[in-house]
């Protein structure tokens, strides 16, 4: 019981932030956007918002972000409250898709600029029938792995095209023995997933093909298209760090931008942290394919967008921020202050990064997909994502064995999904 | 006296004025612990009764308790969590109260140097914050950045080395040390107290009868110091299975690896509030929050009834 009551003061710590703020600037219409990008607080603070209040006067915005892994909860609560800002940021597919049918997040089909959007945009945060979207898409993010060249060049490597030169290529780093091969750890869990199997997966499900087939039902998480990526990624074990059973999310970041591991399979969102800190040069790769000439599929994952709170107090300054972020000025700025969070507006966005136009390049020559867990099949309970992660972890760590894995999933899948026949 | 007062009806009893002052001194502690301890507590076992049928909340009886015992993976994850929180609490057991007893025996010898020195430091983590203690101790740790592996390198101890928070055989042990290695202080202030209090004179008879050093201690010590062991048993069990910050902190809410770390108080948290994708049940949270009040319940109720009432006590 003192459990809980600690959980309601830490919620009421996290909503005095935005109540403060709401009383600072009486004066003024006050916003608040609610993220989980914590990350991006000092972009928002010192280039973005500025742009918008530059041009709208009247209007103060803040950006009030909390810890990613509590803030569909968290918001919720505050939703639910009454206490939740005017902006919420939003998850792609099924959890804003929920958001929207309680009526927590307000219709913006008639939004100034929705129509900057292709429809493939708009698809993670429009209702199921196509009719209505909620959120304005801000932007995806694709999966693959960055390297280190500094490292590369002095070990005379080349950036591998198929899986098999993927492993000799870590073998070879390994039996240098300078660097750590691969920077990636299990104890968080949830880039053994991410970064992992929705990371390498698409090329053995063949990207949107079985992504579509596994919602109807016509394919299963036990077939062999998605078993194959959970016996890749328990090969990845001894190119690991020691002891990365216990190596942290942060603990890799700094391994790989402290120079000391060659290759880091990432998401596209690790550029500009990458960026802040590493002094040397940096390349990305897309997953190898199984073997020279397959199509390659890319994870390229509708990952962030923004809605009205439905039962906000300034609906008229809210519409006119998103209306804002709809533009392709907003676009520009945004992807050039956040590198690897690529644009989803239709109006082509220059980006000045070298390593963000290297995984858009990928765009051209692959087929882009989402992550498997996201839509529809992540309704339920347990939910598919956090399983996967939880396996995916665990066939790295050698505890479970890919079938066992892939066994489980589907199993709990089953437990809660009846597809359309 | 009395006989005779009652005897005779015909005296009144002396009517005394109503003692206000009592009410008004309760008043507050009694206001403030019924809305911040008995309404939520009551609030939450009346939650465990209801869920959510087509968005309205409706009182559904045991519903939830029999979802929470029967339906696969929530009675595996619970049962789990109720494991995980028995080996945390033995652990505590066998490790921190016996290791809290000795330190107390050793720190009440009287002809021990720096034993206030001892005694606060040994006490210190005790303050600390868990999250601080969390921090440290995964730091520590860290088979990267940590000063473990080097400093069992020192002692030729590198290859026992294991990224211990990592595995799911030690991960659960790891963490129950770190609270032990936090909270040994409690169980060792307790018992250096009741060692204080023993009076000289009994102890001086004993050696009379030639009862001296670890005799002494078993015969005559251990017994008197009984009751406070029986307090820090209890206060270590309701504090084990309410237990939540030190494995959120260390583990995080998933409390990994694959759920080995699970306690009731990490299940409780993920179930009521959410994480990540998943979103937050209250009225299944509220259901497994009753059954860990009830568990801690029966567990007071059986020290009270049953040990406490055994336990001999000695009047000097």
């Amino acid at each position: 019981m003192t459990r809980m009551l600690k959980g309601l003061m830490l919620a009421t710590t996290v909503l005095v932030p935005s109540a403060l703020a709401g009383v600072a600037n009486a004066a003024d219409t006050a916003l608040t956007i609610e993220s989980w990008r914590n990350d991006d607080l000092s972009i928002w603070q010192e280039k973005l918002i500025p742009a918008f209040e530059a041009k709208n006067p009247g209007i103060k915005v803040t950006f009030a972000p909390m810890a990613p892994t509590e803030y569909n909860s968290a918001v919720n609560a505050k939703l639910e409250a009454g206490t939740a800002g005017d902006l919420i940021t939003c998850r792609p597919f099924d959890l804003s898709l929920a958001m929207f049918e309680k009526g927590q997040l307000a219709p913006l089909s008639d939004l100034d600029g929705i129509k900057n959007f292709s429809d493939t945009a708009k698809s993670a945060w429009t209702t199921d029938d196509g009719k209505t979207t909620f959120c304005v898409p801000m932007a995806s993010v694709i999966h693959g792995f960055i390297y280190n060249r500094k490292i590369f060049s002095d070990l005379k490597l080349e950036v591998p095209k198929t899986e098999d030169a993927f492993f000799a290529l870590l073998d070879k780093i390994k039996a240098d023995g300078n660097y750590t091969p691969l920077a990636m750890g299990t104890k968080d869990q949830w880039e053994a997933a991410t970064m992992g199997y929705y990371n390498i997966g698409p090329n053995d499900w063949k990207g949107e093909e079985g992504r579509k087939a596994l919602i109807a039902g016509t394919q299963k998480l036990t077939d062999a298209d998605w078993v194959e990526p959970y016996k890749t990624l328990a090969k990845w074990k001894p190119y690991l760090g020691d002891g990365f059973e216990a190596q942290t999310y942060p603990d890799s970041q700094n391994l790989f931008t402290l120079g000391r591991a060659a290759i880091y399979p990432a998401g596209s969102w690790e550029i500009a942290p990458f960026k802040a800190q590493a002094d040397f040069e940096m390349g990305a790769f897309p997953p190898p394919v199984k073997k020279a000439g397959d199509t390659c599929y890319i994870s390229d994952h509708n990952d962030i967008g923004i809605g009205l709170n439905a039962k906000g107090k300034n609906p008229e300054a809210a519409k006119k921020f998103l209306a804002w972020v709809a533009s392709p000025e907003f676009a520009t700025l945004y992807a050039n202050a956040l590198p690897g969070f690529f644009s989803l507006n239709s109006t082509a966005v220059k980006m000045e990064d070298p390593l963000a136009q290297e995984f858009v390049s990928w765009r051209q020559n692959c087929k882009p997909t989402i992550r498997p867990s996201a839509a529809i099949v992540g309704r339920g309970k347990p939910n598919l994502d956090l399983e996967m992660w939880r396996v995916s972890a665990n066939v790295i760590n050698g505890t479970q064995t890919p079938e066992q894995a892939a066994e489980e999933t589907q199993k709990g899948l089953d437990s809660w999904y009846k597809p359309a026949k | 006296m009395s006989d005779i007062d009652t005897a005779d009806p015909a005296i009144a009893p002396i009517k005394r004025p109503t003692r206000w002052h009592i009410a008004v001194f309760l008043a507050p502690a009694v206001l403030v612990y019924t809305a911040i301890m008995i309404l939520p507590l009551i609030e939450t076992l009346r939650l465990s009764l209801y869920n959510l049928v087509e968005g309205q909340t409706v009182f559904v009886g045991l519903s939830n308790f029999i979802t929470l015992f029967s339906d696969p993976r929530l009675s595996a994850s619970f049962w789990n969590a109720l494991g995980n929180n028995l080996i945390f609490f033995v652990i505590h057991m066998a490790v921190q109260n016996p290791l809290g007893i000795a330190l107390a025996a050793m720190l009440s010898i009287p002809k021990l140097r720096f034993a206030t020195f001892y005694r606060t430091a040994i006490f210190v983590p005790t303050l600390l914050s868990f999250v601080i203690v969390g921090f440290i101790w995964k730091l520590i740790l860290s088979p990267i950045w940590g000063i473990a592996p080097g400093m069992m390198d020192w002692v030729g101890l590198k290859w026992a080395f294991a990224p211990w928070l990592g595995k799911p055989d030690s991960a659960l042990i790891a963490v129950s040390l770190i609270s032990v290695w936090q909270y040994v202080g409690i169980p060792m202030m307790l018992i250096y107290a009741a060692l204080l209090n023993i009076p000289e004179e009994v102890l001086e008879a004993a050696e009379c009868d030639g009862i001296t050093g670890w005799s002494q201690f078993w015969k005559i010590k251990l017994p008197l110091i009984l009751p406070s062991i029986g307090i820090i048993s209890i206060l270590t069990f309701v504090g084990n299975f309410n237990a939540f910050d030190l494995i959120y902190t260390v583990q995080g809410a998933l409390a990994g690896p694959d759920g080995s770390t699970d306690i009731l108080g990490t299940l409780l948290y993920r179930t009521f509030f959410g994480f990540q994708n998943q979103m937050g049940d209250r009225s299944m949270g509220a259901t497994i929050a009753t059954v860990m009040f009830l568990i801690i319940l029966a567990g007071v109720s059986l020290y009270l009834f049953v040990i406490q009432r055994r336990m001999r006590r000695y009047q000097f």
